[in-house]
């Protein structure tokens, strides 16, 4: 079983400190978030239990919070995800055309994996990007302004990255 | 060039760090409220005319002096930077550009509460804008301006930043409170109202970013300046951030008193339709409120010109007006499919529903069914009544507003362009790949007759 390492539990305590006594709960969702970012971007079942065990909590208490936000991973996903708003505005200006791009170039459809791992296509709903539409938000950042091109050079620098 | 209190240094070089924003009169707001009675301070926010700006519109005075104050029990300040209804990004921008406004706005405003502990709730996709928000509270508490003791006072404020993680729905007040709390973001039913039972059961106060920013300018000018900017029960200034078929998108700062004509025009704001196309549509105040042909638009059922301001927008109720909203201004031009855009906006609502009162969470999965089968060229023409009868069960039915959030833009679609939804039924080889156009929606001041 993979354990948070002493830097990160470190963390943990520091999360906790910014509630009130007992309030430790609080620290659930940040929590999360510290897990999916350092274990392949998913949250799995084992790791859940950790998390409930260093908050004192049910492990039922995690997975109903774990599942009831969009941006909690409950599957494995590619190195590289790719979250395309497909909201109104996005839409508006052409966002079911750079999602039909990335569907050819990847070769997967919504939801789905490359099979060698690389890429995984989701669609999400909006963003808070919508004057700079089409977008997407690839790891912490959002990429916008989107046309073919450009999804073509964020899909060569993945791969570069990978091989680097 | 309207005046502008929030974003006027938004550009200055530097101006995310405390250094920059002190040289420029950061930081003054809270020197002059410490002096002051707590209770001052809310009447100065009172004589303000400050509304809420996160979509409600409820005086932000008012709502603060509900704060129940009793002996012994900590209050709270929640700060709303969730911003997820589809068109609005200004909270965004705020932050993102000048973050030392918004901890400047919540350290007065937190003195005025009694909060000692104030949260930042912000969506959790502006990953990269809690960076920003934390380097500027290390800077502010660094200088004295948070932690123990502010200037000497002996007010102890500390500000935390947390992060949600994917969900509309923990913008709504209560549901915001649930999740600062480490559950799933299902709203509460009111009452009891969070400035009596919020945070860990304690009196708190939810406001928006840009809400909590204006205190700023409030209390350096004095709430009675700040009322004469604008017009009417609309003061002060308002962040709109604008998009769709736009040449300039983008956030922009208004004083009231602005034509929604001139707000799309002029170059100044939105610079008009790009590729010459003439306007169609538009959703003045976020996803939620109702969409407006652009006759409707423009001028008022009356013919009179419509403004920029919560009461110009809403002239004509829900009949022949939309509303101010989160100041998220969505335009569609001539080339645009009502029909389809109406169904993304079903979709998202039902993806966002809570799923805990049945009328939300079956109504907008029928919804967006039924639209989808419109687009895709497969409806019918009971199909239509069928979807207004659906919104009007939503309607006032639920536990909280995103029910009506997800009603209001069907009904007003339907109402306002029924008979694009009824060319979809009769022309459904056509319909999947041409668009219906403007018909009798085009703009009347722009487009000769
Ligand atoms: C479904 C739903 C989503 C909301 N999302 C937000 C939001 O993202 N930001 C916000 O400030 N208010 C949002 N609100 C309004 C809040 O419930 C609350 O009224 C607001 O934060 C109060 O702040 P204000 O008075 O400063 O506007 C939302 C309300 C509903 C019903
Ligand atoms: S109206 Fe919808 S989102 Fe609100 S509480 Fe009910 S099910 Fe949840
Ligand atoms: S609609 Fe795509 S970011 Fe808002």
């Amino acid at each position: 079983m993979i354990k948070f390492s002493d830097e990160q539990l470190k963390q943990v305590q520091e999360l906790v400190a910014r509630y009130p006594e007992g309030k430790q709960k609080s620290a659930l969702i940040p929590l999360l978030h510290m897990a999916q970012d350092t274990r392949g971007g998913w949250l799995s079942a084992e790791t859940m239990d950790e998390v409930a065990s260093l908050l004192q909590l049910e492990p039922i208490e995690v997975y109903e919070v774990a599942t009831f936000y969009s941006m909690f991973n409950l599957q494995p996903v590619g190195k590289h995800v790719f979250e395309v708003c497909q909201t109104g505005p996005c839409m508006l200006n052409g966002s079911d055309r750079i999602i039909a791009h990335i569907k050819k170039r990847l070769g997967i459809g919504v939801s789905e994996t490359t099979p060698d791992g690389l890429f995984t296509l989701k669609t999400v709903e909006c963003l808070g990007a919508c004057g700079y539409a089409p977008m997407m938000q690839y790891g912490i950042t959002y990429r916008e302004h989107l046309t073919e091109e450009k999804v073509d050079a964020i899909i060569e620098e993945c791969k570069r990255d990978n091989h680097g | 060039m309207a005046k502008k209190l929030l974003l006027e240094k938004a550009h200055v070089e530097g101006i995310r760090y405390f250094d920059v924003y002190r040289r420029e009169g950061g930081y003054a707001s809270v020197e002059k409220a410490l002096k002051m009675e707590p209770a001052a301070i809310v009447e100065e926010v009172k004589k303000s005319g400050l509304r809420g700006r996160g979509g409600a519109g409820f005086p932000s005075g008012m709502k603060w002096s509900f704060l129940a104050k009793p002996e012994g029990v900590p209050r709270y300040l929640v700060c709303n930077a969730d911003e997820s209804e589809p068109g609005t990004f200004k909270d965004r921008y705020l932050m993102e550009f000048i973050p030392h406004l918004l901890i400047e706005g919540l350290i007065v405003s937190s003195f005025a509460l009694g909060s000692n502990r104030t949260y930042i709730y912000i969506r959790g996709e502006y990953a990269w804008i809690v960076a920003i928000l934390e380097q500027a509270i290390a800077e502010a508490k660094q200088n004295g301006f948070l932690g123990k003791n502010i200037l000497g006072t002996g007010f102890d404020c500390e500000i935390y930043v947390q992060r949600g993680a994917g969900a509309y729905i923990c913008g709504e007040e209560t549901a915001l409170i649930e999740s600062l709390e480490g559950k799933r973001g299902n709203p509460r039913i009111k009452p009891p109202f969070p400035a009596v039972k919020g945070l860990w059961d304690c009196p708190t106060v939810v406001n928006n970013v840009e809400t909590l920013a204006a205190v700023v300018p409030i209390i350096n000018m004095g709430g009675e300046e700040y009322a004469k900017i604008g017009v009417g029960r609309s003061t002060g200034t308002k962040l709109i951030s604008a998009c769709g078929n736009i040449n300039k998108p983008g956030v922009y700062e208004i004083d009231m008193t602005i034509s929604v004509e001139e707000f799309i025009y002029s170059d100044e704001y939105c610079g008009g339709i790009p590729n010459g196309k003439r306007l169609k549509a538009c959703i003045p105040g976020g996803s939620s409120v109702p969409i407006l042909p652009a006759n409707l638009l423009l001028t008022t059922a009356k013919g009179e010109t419509r403004y920029m301001n919560y009461e110009s927008l809403a002239d004509g109720g829900f009949t022949t007006g939309s509303m101010m909203g989160s100041g998220g201004f969505i335009v569609l031009d001539e080339d645009q499919c009502v029909v389809k855009h109406t169904l993304t906006l079903a979709r998202f609502y039902r993806h966002e529903s809570c799923g805990q009162c049945s009328p939300c969470r079956e109504g907008t999965g029928w919804m967006e069914k039924i639209l989808m089968k419109l687009e895709n060229g497969k409806g019918e023409m009971s199909d239509i009544d069928l979807l207004w009868d659906i919104q009007r069960k939503i309607e006032g039915n639920t536990i909280c507003p995103l029910g009506d959030a997800a009603a209001w833009p069907v009904a007003a679609a339907i109402r306002h362009f029924r008979d694009e939804f009824e060319w979809h039924v009769n022309n459904p080889e056509v319909c999947t790949t041409q668009n219906y156009g403007l018909a009798h929606y085009a703009d009347p001041i722009h487009v000769p007759a």
